[in-house]
C-alpha cells in the first residue's frame, strides 16, 4: 500500500479517479538490512552484553488520526486558496440529506456557484441525483467504510474541481458515529436531523452534535403527526454543544429553508474577511 | 466506533516507524484512549489482533491506557471529570461545561525489535 498518500485502501471508489498519480515514491533506493543488524547497545538497558534482549522502547506520542488529520490541513488550505467554503452534511441514513440537499442547490444555483461531493457505500444514485439539478457532483463509494476521510475527499478535489468563490457540500455516509472523527478539512460539520427520528439523538450519538456547529431539524412539516418534541431536542444538542446553532427546517414544504440559505452566504461572506 | 479502521491507522504508523527508526518487529503498543474519543477499548483490542496478524505487529501485546474525560464548568471555574459529553458537573450539577479532555486516541509507546 502506498503510504504517502495512503492509496490502494480495501474498496474506496472515486468515480473518475484512475489512480494514475506519480506513485514513484515507491521506488525510493532506502534499503535496509536488519538482518544484519548486531548492535548490542540497542536494547531498552543500552546493554551491550550478549544475551540480553535486543527489544527498545520508542515513544512516539502519535495521534492514531494524525495522518487523517494531515489530509485535511492540506484541504483546508486548499479550500482557502480556492476560496470555498465547504460544508460536511452528516446525519443518520433516512434524514432527507439528499432532498435536502437537491432542494437547496435548486434554490440557490442562481445566487452561488455550487459543486457536492456524495459518500455512500455504493451506488452513485445520489450523485446523479445532484447532477439531476446541474450542479457538479462526485460519487465516492467507501465498500466495506463506514464515513469519508480527508484522503479521499482530497482525490476527489483532483477530479471534481470546484470553482473558485463557491461553495462545496460534502454529504457524508448515513452515519451518526464515524464521521464525527474524521476532519475533512471542512469549515462547518452541519447535523441534519429529522423529525421522524427520536428528539433523544443529540445525547444518543453525543459525539456527533459535539463536532457540528449547525444542527438543520428536518421534516417539520410532519410534525402534527408524529411524537417529537422539539424544545427537549434542542435542549438536548445545547447540553451537548451550547455553541451549535439550529434551525428548523422542511426540505419538502420549504418552510425555513430560507435561513438555512441566509446562513450559508452569511458563513461564505465571514469566510471572505480577510482573505 | 470504527476500531477496524483507527486499527489500520495504527498498523500505518507502525510501518512508517518501522522504516524511519528501523526495527522489524512490534513487541508491544501502548495506546492512550480518552473516555470521550468514542472508541471501545474491548473492540479495539479485537480489531488489533486482527489487524496485526502477519504484520511487523503479528501478535502484539495491545496496551490501553484510559485517560478521563475531563471538563471546565463555567460556574465552578474549575476542571471537573465527566463520563460522557451530556453529564452535567458532578459538583453543581450545571451543564455548562466545555470539554477539555478525554478525546484522546494516540500512539504513546512502542516496545520494538
Amino acid at each position: 500500500m502506498c503510504t504517502t498518500c495512503g492509496c490502494g485502501e480495501g474498496e474506496t471508489r472515486i468515480e473518475g479517479h484512475e489512480h494514475a498519480h506519480d506513485h514513484s515514491h515507491h521506488g525510493h533506493d532506502h534499503v535496509h538490512k536488519h538482518e544484519q543488524h548486531h548492535d548490542y547497545g540497542r536494547g531498552p538497558a543500552h546493554a551491550h552484553a550478549p544475551g540480553l534482549s535486543q527489544s527498545r522502547m520508542l515513544q512516539i506520542e502519535e495521534d492514531i488520526l494524525g495522518k487523517n488529520n494531515e489530509y485535511a490541513v492540506a484541504n483546508r488550505r486548499w479550500f482557502a486558496d480556492h476560496r470555498v467554503l465547504t460544508l460536511n452534511l452528516v446525519s443518520s441514513p433516512g434524514s432527507g440529506k439528499t432532498t435536502l440537499l437537491t432542494r437547496s442547490i435548486d434554490d440557490m444555483k442562481d445566487e452561488l456557484k455550487l459543486s457536492v461531493i456524495e459518500g455512500d457505500q455504493q451506488t452513485a444514485n445520489d450523485a446523479d441525483r445532484i447532477r439531476e439539478t446541474g450542479v457538479k457532483a462526485l460519487q465516492i463509494n467507501t465498500g466495506k467504510g463506514c464515513h469519508l476521510d480527508a484522503h479521499m475527499i482530497g482525490h476527489a478535489l483532483e477530479s471534481l474541481k470546484p470553482d473558485e468563490n463557491s461553495v462545496l457540500f460534502i454529504e457524508n455516509v448515513g452515519n451518526l458515529v464515524c464521521p464525527a472523527a474524521f476532519d475533512l478539512g471542512e469549515a462547518h460539520k452541519v447535523a441534519i436531523l429529522s423529525v421522524t427520528e427520536g428528539e433523544d439523538k443529540p445525547i444518543k450519538y453525543p459525539d456527533m452534535f459535539h463536532a457540528a456547529d449547525l444542527m438543520l431539524l428536518n421534516k417539520i412539516d410532519l410534525l402534527p403527526y408524529v411524537q417529537f418534541d422539539v424544545d427537549k431536542c434542542i435542549e438536548y444538542a445545547h447540553r451537548i454543544n451550547p455553541a451549535i446553532k439550529v434551525l428548523k427546517v422542511s426540505a419538502t414544504s420549504g418552510e425555513g429553508m430560507s435561513n438555512w440559505y441566509q446562513w450559508i452566504k452569511t458563513t461564505r461572506q465571514l469566510a471572505m474577511i480577510g482573505q | 466506533m470504527h476500531e477496524m479502521s483507527l486499527c489500520e491507522g495504527v498498523l500505518q504508523i507502525l510501518e512508517d516507524h518501522a522504516r524511519s527508526q528501523g526495527f522489524e518487529q512490534v513487541k508491544t503498543v501502548w495506546l492512550e484512549i480518552g473516555g470521550l474519543s468514542g472508541v471501545e477499548p474491548e473492540a479495539m483490542t479485537f480489531c488489533f489482533d486482527a489487524v496485526m496478524r502477519n504484520t511487523l505487529a503479528h501478535q502484539a501485546r495491545l496496551e490501553i491506557i484510559k485517560l478521563p474525560g475531563q471538563a471546565w464548568c463555567m460556574h465552578c471555574a474549575k476542571t471537573v471529570q465527566v463520563q460522557q459529553r451530556f453529564d452535567p458537573c458532578p459538583d453543581c450539577a450545571s451543564y455548562q461545561l466545555q470539554i477539555t479532555g478525554g478525546d484522546e486516541m494516540r500512539i504513546k509507546e512502542l516496545e520494538v525489535e
